[in-house]
């Protein structure tokens, strides 16, 4: 059978404003026509999202360790994450995190050893390599867009090849940076692909009182380009709205907005106590449409991965993040004049 | 010495862009009204047909501005923006103060940006709200920020070329009461030299001025008057960058004359001028002492135009302070 790609963004401005979902929570396909990855996109995929989980534990225990300061869990919101930067290509594609897109930095080229010494305050180790085309994460909600805007600008004035995928949460649709970027984009017609995790809470603030829009998505097209809401917890359907939106961009055909929609199911950070905001109920329910168990679903009973294999996997990312933890260690800690450094050109 | 071509400051300013956007096409210009406008105050007038592409109209939003001129850099371009004037740069300054300044330290020097902002800036015309504010003090006060202000034309032309080829962000503050007063010659081969440093304007070895941009003039004037009707021979010097200051020079002339005044437009709590009263006295306190006074506009919002003369330091507040520290034992 021939399958033709709807457009996706128009396929769900059509539709009744849920999510565009391909995978159902019990790893069974929506619809046995829709697209899927490719069953190595898959597997890569699957390894990345258990190996953000392994890093979530280890780096939660080491705080607790009071080993490591801060930091700021994906546990949920792994196929937003993995998925959407799956459709871009590292070499030529730039990434601009928000701050817990721990998978997407990875794979965009930053080593996990690295990664680990930013978190354990190894700020030289932890520098972003010249070749990786990648900006730090962003302690300051929304600032990071506009410098999204201007790297996909550059790129289509320097008439390179390249798509600029920028991520924000849910809280930073308020943020007035979200607004002008979001316009100057529109304006500009920059190839920019902009993930709004929609992950349900900014620390506690519900995103009820962020908005009283249904859709976060449904403001795109106050910036006339499209956005396109997915089930964030899809691998399958994040990965292909991403897919398109980023086709679009390499084709001079403007921005896009995705809105992931997803839970966050761990704390804001290390400091925050849910409980504090968030019933029990609502977390356990979120349970049930957790990425990872679906993805395994999926590609256990598929035959992508053999169901023994799973451990396997889990196995090696544990070991893989032990291993780059003690690599991490291994790296000096900066010295009080590191301050002075890099303040201006020598 | 190279030829040379007779020019308002504004000219000046048009100039340097020009030259910079013909030795580099890396180099390009946004802000809003830049493009067939050529900006409010048409510094950039025929830019925009000259280098098609590189004159960047933007929607009105000074954090997009200053935020998207982040990335262009980190894109590989070098921006030059214009925030039409220097009291609209607050609805930015999260991107300048937070973003801007830290990159190249936040980064481990992985990034660094190369991004200049134009502003004009400074009282004399009448102008609405927010129009003349000079809020130079706020934009000293951060780390990995340079700031620079021209006092004449020949001064925005080199100063201006010197913002645009560094490596890290600079806020070249347009002084926009000297823009159609004040002529003076620019190379016509785009040479510049000693683009660093504070420069003396006047001199005289009594009593020392220290002032920057428009109020340079004031200085000038009052330090005639006061030759003429009170005998006090004073140097002016013009500090130019004030961010970072040239503690060298400042002490070196305050050293030699031991008679000190500073002159600014900014407001005078934690203004500028405080920070060059306590750079002087932390040097000099073991060794001399040192009468010094500020003239300053008073602590209070800018008011409207035809309250203006009245807030802004006038040359007589500046004789007046003068003959003061001058009548100090």
């Amino acid at each position: 059978m021939t399958h033709v790609t709807p457009d996706w963004a128009a396929e769900w401005a059509a539709g009744s404003g849920e999510p565009l979902r391909f995978l159902e929570p019990d790893g069974g396909l929506v619809r046995p026509d829709l697209p899927r990855p490719p069953d190595d996109l898959v597997r890569e995929a699957l390894r990345l999202m258990l190996l953000s989980r392994a890093l979530d534990e280890k780096c939660t225990n080491l705080h607790r360790q009071g080993r490591l300061g801060l930091y700021a869990p994906v546990h949920g919101q792994e196929a937003a994450v993995v998925g959407s930067h799956l459709a871009i290509d590292p070499a030529v594609d730039w990434l601009v995190p928000a701050s817990r897109e721990q998978p997407a930095m990875l794979r965009h080229g930053w080593a996990l050893d690295r990664m680990l010494a930013s978190f354990l305050g190894r700020i030289d180790a932890a520098r972003i390599p010249d070749h990786v085309r990648m900006l730090p994460r962003q302690q300051s909600i929304a600032a990071q867009l506009p410098h999204a805007v201007g790297i996909a600008w550059a790129t289509s004035i320097r008439g390179l090849d390249g798509v600029t995928l920028a991520y924000c949460g849910d809280g930073a649709t308020s943020e007035g940076d979200f607004h002008e970027a979001c316009n100057l984009a529109g304006v500009m017609g920059v190839p920019l692909v902009l993930v709004v995790i929609n992950n349900q809470y900014a620390i506690s603030t519900p995103v009820s009182r962020q908005t009283r829009a249904t859709r976060l998505a449904d403001r795109a097209r106050g910036y006339g380009f499209p956005g396109v809401a997915v089930d964030g917890d899809d691998l399958f359907a994040v990965y292909e709205v991403a897919r398109q939106a980023v086709e679009r961009a390499r084709a001079g055909q403007g921005p896009t907005m995705i809105e992931a929609v997803t839970y966050r199911m761990s704390f804001h950070n290390t400091s925050d106590n849910p409980s504090l905001y968030r019933d029990p109920s609502e977390v356990a329910e979120a349970g049930q449409r957790d990425p990872v168990a679906r993805l395994v679903a999926y590609a256990t009973g598929a035959g992508v991965i053999r169901p023994d294999a799973i451990e396997v996997v889990e196995a090696e990312v544990r070991a893989e993040v032990e291993a780059a933890l003690d690599q991490a260690l291994s790296y000096p800690a900066p010295g009080p004049e590191e301050i002075f450094r890099h303040v201006f050109a020598d | 010495m190279s030829a040379q071509k007779d020019v308002t400051l504004l000219e000046a300013v048009r100039v340097a862009l020009s030259d910079a956007m013909e030795d580099s096409d890396r180099v390009v210009l946004l802000g809003q009204d830049v493009g067939r406008r050529g900006g409010v105050f048409r510094a950039t007038e025929g830019l925009s047909a000259r280098f098609p592409g590189r004159v960047l109209d933007t929607p009105l939003a000074e954090g997009a501005i200053v935020g998207s001129s982040i990335g262009l850099a980190i894109g590989g371009l070098v921006p030059v923006a214009e925030i039409q004037f220097l009291g609209f740069l607050h609805q930015a300054f999260h991107q300048v103060t937070q973003q801007l300044a830290r990159y190249r330290f936040r980064t481990r020097g992985r990034f660094h940006l190369p991004v200049t902002i134009r502003a004009p800036y400074g009282g004399g015309l009448r102008m609405p709200e927010f129009h003349p504010d000079s809020l130079e003090s706020q934009l000293a006060n951060v780390p990995g920020l340079k700031v620079v202000t021209p006092a004449f034309a020949d001064d925005a032309y080199s100063l201006l070329r010197a913002a645009i080829r560094d490596p890290d962000p600079v806020l070249f503050l347009e002084p926009q009461r000297l823009y159609r007063s004040v002529r003076g010659r620019v190379p016509s081969d785009g040479a510049t030299d000693g683009d660093f440093g504070a420069r003396m304007r006047r001199h005289g070895d009594d009593l020392l001025l220290v002032s920057w941009g428009p109020s340079v003039h004031t200085c000038l004037a009052a330090a005639d008057e006061l030759e003429e009707r009170h005998a006090v021979r004073s140097a002016v010097l013009d500090l130019r960058w004030l961010s970072p200051l040239d503690h060298a020079r400042l002490h070196q002339e305050a050293a030699v004359r031991r008679r000190v005044a500073v002159v600014h437009e900014g407001v005078r709590s934690a203004g500028l001028g405080a920070e060059v009263v306590a750079s002087l006295q932390e040097s000099l306190c073991d060794t001399i002492s040192l009468p010094i006074l500020r003239v300053t506009a008073p602590d209070t919002p800018y008011p409207p135009g035809r309250l203006e003369d009245a807030f802004l330091p006038s040359q007589e507040n500046i004789v007046e302070a003068a003959l003061h520290v001058m009548d100090r034992p």
